[in-house]
């Protein structure tokens, strides 16, 4: 097993390497979105070069429950009900939903995640190999 | 002028690795202005070659059924210049394969000359994408002519070795 450091230091290369961004800049706090400028189709590249770095393998939807987002059953009015935030914090027990429960805005989830969060996804990941 | 920025496959095999040709020629219309005096082929039209030999190559391995586009150029890395008369060699390296897209590695060589590196993601859309869009970007019979002229069946072999056949494929109008 990793340790922190390693994890973070890989995520961060990761990141460094499909964002095009400086490595500074890559803090544990930042967000993906908000900060690190990540569209839809880096979080494929994320995900390739993660598999890579650690030798896991990831999903489609794992990382960012998309199908929940677009579940009628859990969405109402652009916003996450109690039933798919208990279904988010289901699926995601790496990221720390505590700011987006505040406000549950759809668009608010993958603009909080951060990169803390992407580390505790790596770190569920290998442990459950 | 068609948009074919490669032009023709001399190897493909489904599910891994491709290599293409494009011959570049001082009567492609673009060279005369880039540069006046200076022929030289642009880097940004071998990326585009480069970003079709790989597209067909992932989208052969998703049976050509669906639209998968160029998502992003990740890394495109060019050491020289490229003249009329020089043949330019593309070979292109699927480097994950999965429902949702498809990452590919390039280079592109001049005869031994490492000319340059690129790292390429495709995104997969959905089949109710074309719907959605309101009209398709390609008809069967248009992408079956491409993949014919550039001889996808002609060098195209499976993984097992055996040929790729276009009866296959939904390539025919009524599909």
């Amino acid at each position: 097993m990793p340790s922190n450091e390693e994890v973070f230091a890989k995520v961060q290369e990761a990141l460094v390497d499909a964002l095009g961004v400086d490595e500074e800049d890559v803090t544990p706090e930042a967000t993906l979105q908000g900060d690190l400028d990540a569209e839809s189709i880096d979080f494929l590249d994320i995900v390739f070069r993660l598999e890579k770095a650690f030798d896991i393998k990831i999903e489609r939807g794992e990382l960012f429950p998309q199908d929940i987002l677009e579940n009628t059953d859990y969405v109402q009015d652009g916003k996450v009900n109690a039933e798919g935030i208990a279904k988010l914090k289901e699926r995601m027990p790496f990221a720390n939903l505590d700011e987006f429960e505040k406000s549950p805005v759809v668009t608010n989830l993958s603009q909080q995640l951060t990169v803390q969060d992407m580390c505790n996804f790596v770190e569920h990941k290998i442990a459950q190999k | 002028m068609r948009w074919f920025w490669f032009d023709r496959y001399t190897e493909f095999v489904s599910g891994s690795h491709a290599v293409a040709v494009k011959n570049v020629s001082l009567a492609e219309a673009h060279l005369h202005d880039h540069f006046v005096g200076y022929p030289i082929m642009p880097n940004s039209l071998v990326t585009e070659g480069i970003a079709q030999a790989g597209g067909i190559l992932v989208s052969e391995h998703y049976g050509f059924s669906e639209l998968v586009v160029l998502g992003k150029v990740s890394k495109a890395v060019y050491h020289g210049r490229v003249l009329p008369g020089e043949q330019l060699t593309y070979r292109v390296q699927a480097t994950a394969l999965r429902p949702d897209g498809a990452g590919v590695t390039a280079t592109a060589h001049v005869g031994d000359r490492l000319h340059g590196e690129a790292e390429l993601f495709f995104a997969r859309l959905g089949e109710d994408s074309p719907v959605a869009n309101g009209s398709r970007l390609f008809r069967p019979t248009d992408l079956r002519h491409w993949l014919q002229l550039v001889g996808v069946f002609e060098v195209g072999v499976k993984a097992d070795g055996s040929p790729l056949r276009q009866g296959d494929y939904p390539l025919s109008e009524n599909d």
